[in-house]
């Protein structure tokens, strides 16, 4: 089912959490709505829910109205993120629970619940714990449970509120790469709110950054990265170094490095986003934007070696370059290179 | 520290022991005279179904004002929220002169309910609407501090799996509310058993008909009947004490769920 | 690795204002059942207190109230109300103190102790100060013979009040001394402060709002003693009445708007209270607003 986004506000008091916004997801994609908290991405996931309406705009299924739709109409399965698994049923309970409260015609016999139920265990997983309690899971676990729970409904939309925010990194790593793969399984659209970058790029076929109650950008992974529509994307997705520049003769010539904070979007002045594994050492100044830095800090444990480095000014540049390269070049602490870009981005 | 507890047994445990002293010295011949006395029976049978029925009433009602008071907003909830605790803060003879004159025949209600044929004061339904007074904040206030704690997501979670209201109340947020639920209902009907002032001007204290425990106990010491006394209250003690266990360790087992820890 | 702007976190309010829309045909059926019933069991009472004893005029209530045996039931009760609620503020920070603390043998027995007076009828309570102190009672000859009335007079009512009323404060205390946690006491002792120290500046400041609670209730339920007091005092008219003994013989003697009228100042009293208790935790929930709550939606 394809869900479309209309020009939809939302206010709450004098907060405004929505601006105006325009979506369209298409039917059977895995779409990340990616932002920092307070840009509106879980309000939305909440209007498309029907658990929240929105004060002006449309929310449209498959081509159909259904913005004042309760959300028990929608056939949406919503999956939040500290799971809110119901305490007092085992986890059989939980995941029959959709079933079991659908009217007496539409109602499962009970054998066909039981099957249904045991199936999505198995897909899950968790086969053998049908009568375990939530108090006795781990996060990851209920979390499983939880994502069972809004498939045994087969809603035609799937939507996820960080769903991993509060498990541990590996389990996290682990989820997200499951999450992929049963998506890829059971095609059914789906929606799913982060803040963490690294797992939007990973898992979503689209990413829709948000920002202060609006759409930023959209497109595909590796769309948004390799061509950020503005700062805001760029620095949301990944660290950078950031530099004063100046633009001659169409070229851009960086200058003195800045700061994060200094460099507030303002738009007037140039400024250089460079990847730090985009940045080159080299021993001598190969082009106009090379400049000395002084070594200060040697991290080779990783796929890359991160290279930290210090300007004539005072100010720190981050550089990650390969294996091959370090060994090549054999950067020493305390010592004079050359630093500069090979590909930047100037806004 | 040392201090404390020689306050406390001074000023609880001694007197306690009081009433077995003086029960015993009816000897058990003279004991069970005095315990099972049709008034006395008679007497803790009003006074057991009036607590019960008064801890019903405020079962249902209290769960709906507390309901209402945490989920809902309205014109005065702040008002009616606070008024909750008046039964606690009011004093017991207060309590009983207003609800007797309120459902007397010529009261504001009593004169009411008489033109269809209802006597409430002077009657076991009297003493039934003075207990539920006094009983009125403990469901409800055992119980409001739970629901506002309930997630909330919760309840989301049930509706967008299509429940209902009713179905989420009953498979969702019931069992959460159930131990606190009881809770109140038992400390309401505790509370009920040993009222005294609310309830001797409303019940008429005809013995055999409307006479409570308490009162018995208040007249047999007026006559000086100390041992009958002692012996009364100490057989309703136990009474209620069985009682309240029943009931505590029927909580304890439904608190024993894993689910509910 | 992450570069994740930081902007700030802004509490989303009404977050869920969705859930809470239980439909009209709910609400507004529930709303009036709720309503009706506090109205009919409370507002009714409270208000019917004041018309009663205004029913023959402003100048027959003001009367009533300053009759000597009226204003001598009032003296009593603010005297055993002035001696009940300190004793009780005092051993009741101590009992509370002693258990929140503290694991010691017993610990479990106080606990139960402390509730006895709440769980036991109030008459029952009573007769036990007369089984010890009576006539007949375990003291009685000793008292007699010392010329010491303590049942049938003032310090009977007194001993009665305190014992019925001991576990306001202490079961105030408890929860509060718990929640707050042993740590500065801890603290301060580590500094160098005396137990006394602590306690005064340390401990007692902390559950401020607790204690206040847990007198105004106390106070609230000394004043309005009756069961207990009924049975001790024997009812001697100007000596061992009580504000509520007085409403009593009054309404007994059918003079029912002069036994409101005296029920008015109790229940003014009670009002008072309400209000003060309102007020105690609007100012401990400022107290600990300064942990970040998520803010609980606003049910329309």
């Amino acid at each position: 089912m394809s869900i479309e986004i209309r020009n939809v506000s939302k206010s709450f008091g004098q907060f405004q959490a929505l601006k105006d916004i325009s979506l369209v997801v298409p039917a059977g994609e895995l779409v990340a709505l990616l932002g920092p908290s307070g840009s509106g991405k879980t309000t939305l996931l909440r209007m498309i829910a029907g658990l929240d309406f929105p004060d002006t705009g449309s929310v449209i299924f498959d081509g159909q109205e259904g913005t004042r739709r309760e959300a028990r109409d929608r056939g949406v399965g919503f999956v939040f993120q500290h799971y809110s698994l119901f305490r007092h049923m085992t986890v059989f309970d939980n995941v029959a629970f959709g079933l079991t409260v659908k009217p007496r015609k539409s109602r499962p016999s009970k054998e066909a619940i039981t099957k249904k139920v045991h199936e999505l265990l198995q897909l899950i997983q968790l086969e053998g714990l049908a009568n375990r309690y939530p108090s006795q899971l781990s996060g990851g676990q209920r979390q499983r449970v939880a994502l069972a729970r809004a498939l045994a409904v087969e809603p035609n939309v799937l939507l996820l509120d960080e769903p991993f925010g509060a498990l541990d990194a590996k389990v996290r790593q682990e989820l997200r790469t499951w999450l992929r793969r049963l998506h890829d399984e059971i095609h059914v659209t789906s929606v799913f709110v982060t803040h963490d970058q690294e797992e939007a790029l990973e898992v979503a076929d689209r990413i829709v950054l948000m920002n202060e109650g609006r759409v930023v950008q959209e497109g595909p992974p590796e769309q948004v990265y390799h061509e950020p529509a503005n700062a805001f994307v760029y620095h949301f997705l990944g660290s950078l170094n950031l530099f004063h520049a100046r633009i001659e003769d169409g070229q851009a010539i960086i200058g003195e490095p800045a700061t994060v904070s200094s460099a507030a979007p303002n738009g007037d002045t140039p400024m250089a986003y460079v990847r730090p594994h985009l940045m080159d050492i080299e021993r001598f100044p190969k082009s106009r934007n090379h400049f000395p830095g002084r070594v200060v800090r040697i991290n080779a444990a990783g796929p890359l070696v991160k290279v930290e480095l210090v300007t004539e000014r005072g100010q720190t540049v981050q550089v990650e370059i390969s294996h091959e390269r370090y060994r090549e070049l054999q950067p020493a602490k305390n010592e004079m290179v050359f630093v500069g870009p090979r590909e930047m981005r100037v806004f | 520290m040392g201090w404390t507890i020689f306050y406390l047994c001074l000023i609880i445990l001694i007197p306690l022991s009081m009433i077995l002293v003086k029960s015993a010295s009816l000897g058990w011949l003279g004991f069970w005279r005095a315990v099972a006395a049709p008034r006395a029976l008679a007497a803790y049978r009003i006074s057991l179904e009036a607590s019960f029925i008064a801890a019903l009433i405020n079962a249902v009602f209290g769960l709906i004002v507390a309901w209402v008071l945490v989920r809902y907003r309205f014109p005065g909830r702040r008002i009616f929220d606070g008024l909750v605790d008046l039964p606690f803060a009011l004093p017991t003879a207060v309590a009983g002169i207003v609800l007797t004159t309120m459902y007397s025949e010529h009261g504001w209600i009593g004169s009411r309910l008489a033109a269809v044929g209802i006597k409430v004061a002077y009657t076991p339904l009297g003493i039934v609407v003075a207990l539920t007074f006094i009983g009125l904040p403990f469901v409800v206030r055992t119980v409001q501090p739970v629901l506002q704690e309930i997630d909330v997501e919760v309840e989301e979670a049930a509706r967008s799996l299509g429940a209902g209201l009713w179905q989420t109340f009953r498979r969702v947020l019931l069992p959460e509310l159930l131990p606190a639920w009881l809770t109140g209902i038992t400390m309401a009907f505790a509370r009920a058993l040993g009222e005294y002032g609310s309830v001797v001007f409303i019940a008429g204290n005809m013995p055999m008909r409307t006479e409570i425990t308490p009162l018995l106990v208040m007249i047999k010491l007026d006559q000086f009947d100390y041992a009958g006394a002692s012996a009364i209250a100490l057989a309703f003690l136990l009474i209620s004490f069985a009682l309240l266990l029943a009931i505590n360790a029927m909580q304890r087992r439904l608190g024993a769920l894993p689910a509910l820890r | 690795m992450a570069g994740t702007a930081s902007i700030p976190l802004r509490n989303v309010p009404g977050a869920s204002l969705g859930v809470r829309r239980d439909p009209r045909s709910v609400r507004w059926p529930l709303i009036v059942i709720c309503v009706g019933f506090l109205a009919l069991f409370l507002l009714l009472p409270l208000v019917a207190v004041f018309a009663n004893a205004l029913s023959s005029g402003v100048a027959a209530y003001l009367r009533a109230l300053t009759d000597p045996e009226a204003l001598s039931a009032i003296r009593l009760t603010l005297l055993t109300a002035g001696i009940a609620v300190p004793a009780n503020l005092v051993f009741g920070v101590a009992a509370a103190w002693a258990i929140a603390r503290f694991d010691f043998t017993g610990k479990r027995l106080l606990i139960t102790l402390i509730d006895v007076p709440f769980s036991i009828s109030p008459v029952i309570s009573g007769m036990v100060f007369v089984l010890l102190f009576g006539a007949q009672g375990l003291f009685g000859k000793w008292l007699m013979a010392h010329n010491l009335r303590i049942v049938f007079a003032v310090p009977g009512l007194i001993l009665a009040t305190i014992f019925v009323t001991f576990p306001y404060i202490a079961r105030e205390l408890i929860p509060a001394l718990q929640a707050v946690g042993s740590e500065e006491e801890e603290a301060a002792l580590a500094l160098g402060a005396s137990g006394w120290k602590m306690l005064w500046r340390i401990t007692l400041p902390n559950i401020k709002w607790s204690i206040l609670y847990g007198v105004i209730l106390c106070n609230a339920r000394a004043m309005g003693e009756f069961g207990a007091v009924s049975v001790v005092s024997g009812h001697i008219r100007g000596l061992t009445n009580t504000m509520p003994l007085y409403i009593e013989i009054l309404y007994n003697d059918y003079q029912l708007p002069a036994a409101f009228a005296v029920a008015s100042l109790l229940t003014l009293l009670a009002v008072v209270t309400l209000i003060a208790k309102s007020i105690v935790e609007w100012k401990f929930e400022e107290d600990t607003a300064s942990v970040i709550a998520v803010s609980k939606p606003d049910p329309s």
